[in-house]
This record gives C-alpha cells, structure tokens and sequence, in this order.
C-alpha cells in the first residue's frame, strides 16, 4: 500500500533564502575585488618595496609595461627576451601608437623590476626606451607596511 | 464562469531553486579560486626627456643639481652613499641621506620653494641591486609622517650610464 506525499515533501523543504542571499553577497564581493589587470603582473618578479609607493590617484594615458626579472630578461608583450634584443618590440610598439595618432612622448613606460635586479641594467632599459622615443618614466614598488 | 482554483495552481508552478543554486554556487568556487591577494602598487616618476645639451648662457633659474651616488660591490650589496661626494653613515645610511637632504630643501614642498627647484642626479654602481637604487629613491623623494606622505624633491634622473665591471 503506497502513498504518496508529494506535498509534504515540498513542505519540508527549508527556507533558502538567506543561504542564496548570502551566496550572492560573496559573489558580490569576489566580483569587486578580482583583479584583471593581472596580465601585467608577473608572478616571477618580485617588486621592491617602498613606503611612498601608493597606487596613483590616476591611471597613465599610455602605459607600456615592462617587466625586468632578476636574470636580466624583459618580459613585454608575452614575449621574454634580453635587454639588448628589445629594441625592435619597442619600435613596433612605437609604430603602433603613432598609427593611432599618439605621441611616443606621451606614453608612460612603468618598469617593472625585480628587487634583485642591476640598476644598471633597468638604466640600459631606460636608454633603450630613450632611443625609441619615450621619455616618461615610471618606476614600480610594492607598498611597504607600516614603517 | 469558472473560477479558478487559485490555492491549487500556486503550488503547481513552484521555483526551481536547484539549477539557480548551482549556477551561483559555481560563480562563487570561480572568484574564490580566482582570487588572489595582491598587494599595492606604486610609481616613482622619471623624466628622460631625449634633449640635446643646452648650448649658451647658463640659465640662472635653473635647478640645482644635487648629486647622489649609491655604491655597490660586485654582488650589488650596498658599499656606499654619498650626498655631493660627502659619505653617509654606514648605519642606516638612506636616513641619514633624508635628513640631509632635508636640511637643504628645508621642510616646505610648495611652489617656488627650494624642494621645487632641486633636482636629484641619481648615480648608481652598474651591479647595484634595484632595491636599494628604490630606498635611494624613497629617500629622496618623501616620508610618511603620521600617515601623510610629506615630498621632499619629486626631480629625480639618473647619472649617465656607468659600464658593467669587467670580470
């Protein structure tokens, strides 16, 4: 002898409203404080870190980003190559800025390097840069806590 | 006229929760594991503009050019600094640069002050680690006082390029 109880059964479902409130809030919260603009971080470089450095107020009109690992390589564009051989990806990148009627003057280059890099060569870097046609410069830290 | 039986037909289209929560549940993993802490980021400005020398009469607005040079070994660990050829204290060596420094520029940043128009040469060995090629930096260019950043000289350019030593 079956009997069904398909109402009952509904019945004693419990409430989920505040599990899907809940669920939305976090979803709200890691959608606010993803970060997409991680294609220009890379996990290798190991940035050093200052107590002035805080996040501008302003993004750069152009920013270029190159980043300068410990070994001596540029990693720009996907690509990783010496410092010596970057010329040639910079003025395409130049090509392309005044194809779109910008100035390479304008642009800002953030360097990116590592704290175990040479100065010298984030200075061959700059002077590379130079020789392109950039002039703004822009050096990156990490921001340091409380000190 | 039939009446509809109201009571009946509300429970018969009730909500299907289970797609929705799994959908939400599968968002949530995703910006859980895409989730990644990082910290601030900020940018010291440099100007290299690719002028030529100046040719003529010195102009006598111009900056004043102080010169810091940051001394390294062979393995980039810093050996020295120096502020206009004048040798800081091995002992935390990047304050003492600061309070030099402030000593100089005086305390004000506004315009028309001397902060304004100095501007800092940053000489540095080619081996030099970058960190401490950024300390200089941080020492020239401010301080953190009561949470406030107070700016000494924001004119900073490196020295002309020293050669790699030779092994």
């Amino acid at each position: 002898m079956r009997f069904r109880t398909s109402r009952h059964a509904g019945a004693s479902e419990g409430d989920m409203t505040p599990m899907i409130d809940m669920t939305f809030q976090l979803i709200a919260f890691f959608m606010v404080v993803i970060n997409f603009a991680e294609a220009d971080q890379n996990a290798r470089i190991r940035l050093p870190e200052s107590e002035l450095a805080k996040p501008a107020d302003v993004p750069f009109e152009m920013p270029i980003t190159l980043q300068l690992t410990r070994e001596g390589t540029v990693l720009f564009v996907g690509e990783e190559v010496p410092v010596a051989g970057l010329k040639p990806l910079l003025r395409r990148e130049r090509e392309i800025l005044e194809y779109r009627h910008v100035k390479p003057s304008t642009a800002t280059v953030i360097i990116r390097a590592d704290a175990g890099a040479k100065t010298g060569l984030v200075q061959e870097l700059m002077e590379a840069c130079r020789d392109v046609g950039f002039e703004k410069f822009s050096l990156r830290a990490k921001h340091q806590e409380g000190t | 006229m039939r009446i509809r039986n109201v009571g009946r037909h509300k429970e018969e289209i009730r909500l299907m929760m289970t797609p929705m929560i799994d959908v939400v549940f599968l968002l949530l993993i995703f910006f859980i594991m895409t989730f990644k802490i990082a910290a601030p980021e900020g940018d010291f400005n440099i100007k290299m503009p690719a002028a030529a020398p100046v040719q003529g009469p010195i102009d006598p607005t111009m900056l004043s050019l102080l010169k810091v040079r940051v001394e390294a070994n062979r393995d980039g660990r810093l050996t020295g600094v120096y502020l206009a050829e004048a040798r800081m204290p091995d002992e935390a060596p990047f304050r003492a640069l600061q309070e030099r420094i402030r000593l100089i520029v005086g305390d004000d940043a506004g315009p028309g002050s001397i902060a304004e128009d100095t501007e800092i040469e940053l000489d540095c060995d080619y081996n030099l680690r970058f960190e401490y090629a950024i300390d200089a930096i941080t020492a020239i260019s401010g301080k953190v006082r009561d949470g406030e950043i107070v700016k000494l000289i924001d004119k900073i350019k490196f020295a002309p390029l020293r050669k790699a030593p030779q092994p």
